[in-house]
């Protein structure tokens, strides 16, 4: 459905930060992208929904193919079109528009208008919370709830694929293992794609049909989640299990604070 | 009580144009954070092109207002696409100059073809009187004031309903979060100019209809600060409401305390309000979660 050859991004002309990364997606799938803080995870997403613009960053070799056609010099509005939708990290919810309002924004480039409330209402019965809460303003929300919110108006455009920029961050364990379900669901009784970028490797792995890590801006594993979590790079760096005697210095010194960061 | 009655009328007749030429202005600032230094200008355009199809032309007036509208959206689409969209990026000083540069050109514009001495507007509004308990009314102010409240309430439905006035909203909020809903920023801008064109014109009619063509005209679009500042510059209900609160100060003040003064008291309540609400009285407040 969607495959990255050997994308590379450079930010202001200058600072080259995707160095030929490729990956693909299967249609009905969930594949996880994993990597540490400043891997170039959320630069891939954004060279796919066309994001990087704003940020002065573009697409300067290799192709983002996305249902046979070339979409990496579509402009963002083009792409959520084709039924691309990322919903982004930090969950920006638009803060002074209220619930319902947000969900409309969602549901901006549908033709169907007529079926939008009737969507609405499948938000609020995957997300009951929203529903209590449709007319508060958005920046009022807790973080979990601005997630769902955010989930929620991803829904909205209906999109083939949903792209998920570490939804778990900043929320409690048990709210993330609420929205990982739900992003399940959304899989199974939508049939939507997902590409899930996680920090959380265990949750992630625990989802996802098909899983890539990538360092520096590159892949450098990838496989099916149960042959990762028996990779010992993966279970060391990723999962946090090391094995007693089997770290070598310099990398641990290296790696001690990522590994943190999994473990939380 | 007749005098205030009068006075509250010349207000809410003030306060009315202001809240219409204060919408435009607050929506290109939430857009786009561009302060339009050329929003009286455009009152002034709108009023000399309706006197043109209608004064000179002798169109009837609904379509020489319309005309209006047409053209106004045109000069709003023009000045985004030619003069505000190159300079996506540059620092707020140049774009605020650039809209003092339009606010001048749009000024030698209508001298150059209408002449600045003041002209009388052909009134498309009937000129009768009301009369309302002992006071006696002119209707031209009363139909002024109902003509910009509809056309406030139809922005305010707007805003909150339709697909573009949230895109609008959602916009002025995220610029980056509203383009991955697929909402096109450069669209959303020109909707800003097109709307903030029409109002002020729309304004400007009315102004024109109870004091004739002139400069003037553009000098009611410049106490907009006031009124923004009040409001808050971000806040379209903002805009409406202190609109009407500084059109019955300036009444109140004119007619109970000397004409002298009705331009100084708005703004000590100005400087009062801001002392307790500095983002105005519906300025968006940053939300800070924890
Ligand atoms: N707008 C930008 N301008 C310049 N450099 C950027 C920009 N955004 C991200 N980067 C750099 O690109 C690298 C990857 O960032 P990012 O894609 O956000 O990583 P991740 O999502 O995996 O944490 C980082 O080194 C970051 O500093
Ligand atoms: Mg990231």
């Amino acid at each position: 459905m969607l495959a990255l050859n050997n994308v590379e991004v450079i930010y202001n002309d200058v600072i080259l930060v995707l160095k030929g990364m490729s990956l693909e997606v299967p249609k009905g799938k969930i594949v996880a992208l994993l990597g540490s803080n400043g891997a170039g995870k959320s630069t891939t997403l954004k060279a796919i929904s066309g994001l990087l613009k704003p940020e002065d960053g573009e697409v300067t070799d290799g192709e983002i193919i996305f249902e046979g056609e070339k979409i990496h010099h579509l402009d963002a509005a083009d792409i959520v079109r084709r039924g691309i939708f990322q919903v982004m990290e930090g969950r920006r919810v638009f803060e002074h528009l209220d619930v319902e309002q947000n969900l409309i924004a969602g549901s901006y480039t549908r033709k169907d208008r007529r079926n939008i409330r009737q969507d609405m209402e499948q938000v609020y019965t995957y997300f009951p919370r929203l529903r209590e809460r449709r007319r508060q303003t958005a920046g009022y929300l807790s973080g979990g709830e601005q997630q769902m919110l955010a989930i929620g108006r991803a829904l909205m455009a209906r999109p083939k694929l949903m792209m998920l920029d570490e939804p778990s961050l900043g929320l409690a364990p048990l709210l993330v293992q609420e929205i990982f379900e739900i992003i399940q669901r959304i899989n199974k009784e939508q049939g939507t794609t997902i590409l899930l970028v996680e920090q959380n490797a265990r949750l992630a792995l625990e989802v996802a049909d098909y899983a890539y890590i990538m360092e520096n801006g590159r892949i450098v594993l990838e496989g099916e989640p149960a042959t990762l979590k028996e990779n010992a790079d993966v279970r060391e760096f990723y999962l946090g299990l090391n094995e007693v005697g089997k770290r070598k210095s310099y990398r641990d010194v290296k790696h001690y604070k990522r590994r943190k960061r999994w473990l939380s | 009580m007749e005098k205030f009655l009068q006075l509250t009328l010349t207000g809410l007749t003030n306060g009315a144009i202001f809240s219409l030429v204060a919408l435009g202005f607050v929506l290109i600032y939430k857009a786009s954070d561009v302060i339009n230094f050329a929003q009286g200008d455009f009152l002034l355009v709108g009023a000399y092109i309706t006197f043109a199809f209608v004064g000179q032309m002798g169109l009837p007036w609904t379509v020489g207002v319309f005309l209006t509208m047409v053209l106004a959206v045109l000069l709003g689409l023009l000045v985004e696409r030619f003069v505000l969209r190159p300079l996506i990026g540059e620092p707020i000083i140049s774009v605020i100059m650039v809209t003092i540069g339009l606010s001048s050109m749009l000024r030698a514009f209508v001298s150059s073809i209408w002449g600045t001495t003041g002209q009388p507007f052909p009134p498309f509004i009937p000129n009768f009187n009301v009369n309302i308990g002992t006071a006696v009314i002119p209707a031209d102010r009363i139909i002024a004031i109902i003509l910009a409240a509809i056309l406030l309430i139809i922005f305010t439905l707007f805003f909150r309903y339709s697909r573009e006035g949230i895109a609008m909203r959602a916009t002025a909020d995220d610029q980056q979060a509203a383009l991955s809903m697929g909402i096109s920023v450069k669209k959303i801008f020109a909707l800003a100019w097109s709307i903030a064109a029409v109002t002020a014109a729309l304004a400007g009619v009315l102004v024109a209809n109870i004091i004739g063509v002139s400069g003037v005209v553009a000098g009611i679009g410049l106490r907009v600060f006031p009124v923004v500042i009040l409001g808050g510059l971000d806040s379209i209900p903002g805009a409406i409401l202190g609109g009407i609160v500084i059109g019955l100060l300036e009444a109140y003040t004119g007619g109970y305390l000397g004409s002298g003064l009705s331009q100084v008291v708005p703004f000590i309540v100005l400087i009062l309000i801001l002392m307790v609400k500095p983002y105005g009285l519906f300025g968006e407040v940053r939300i800070e979660r924890v």
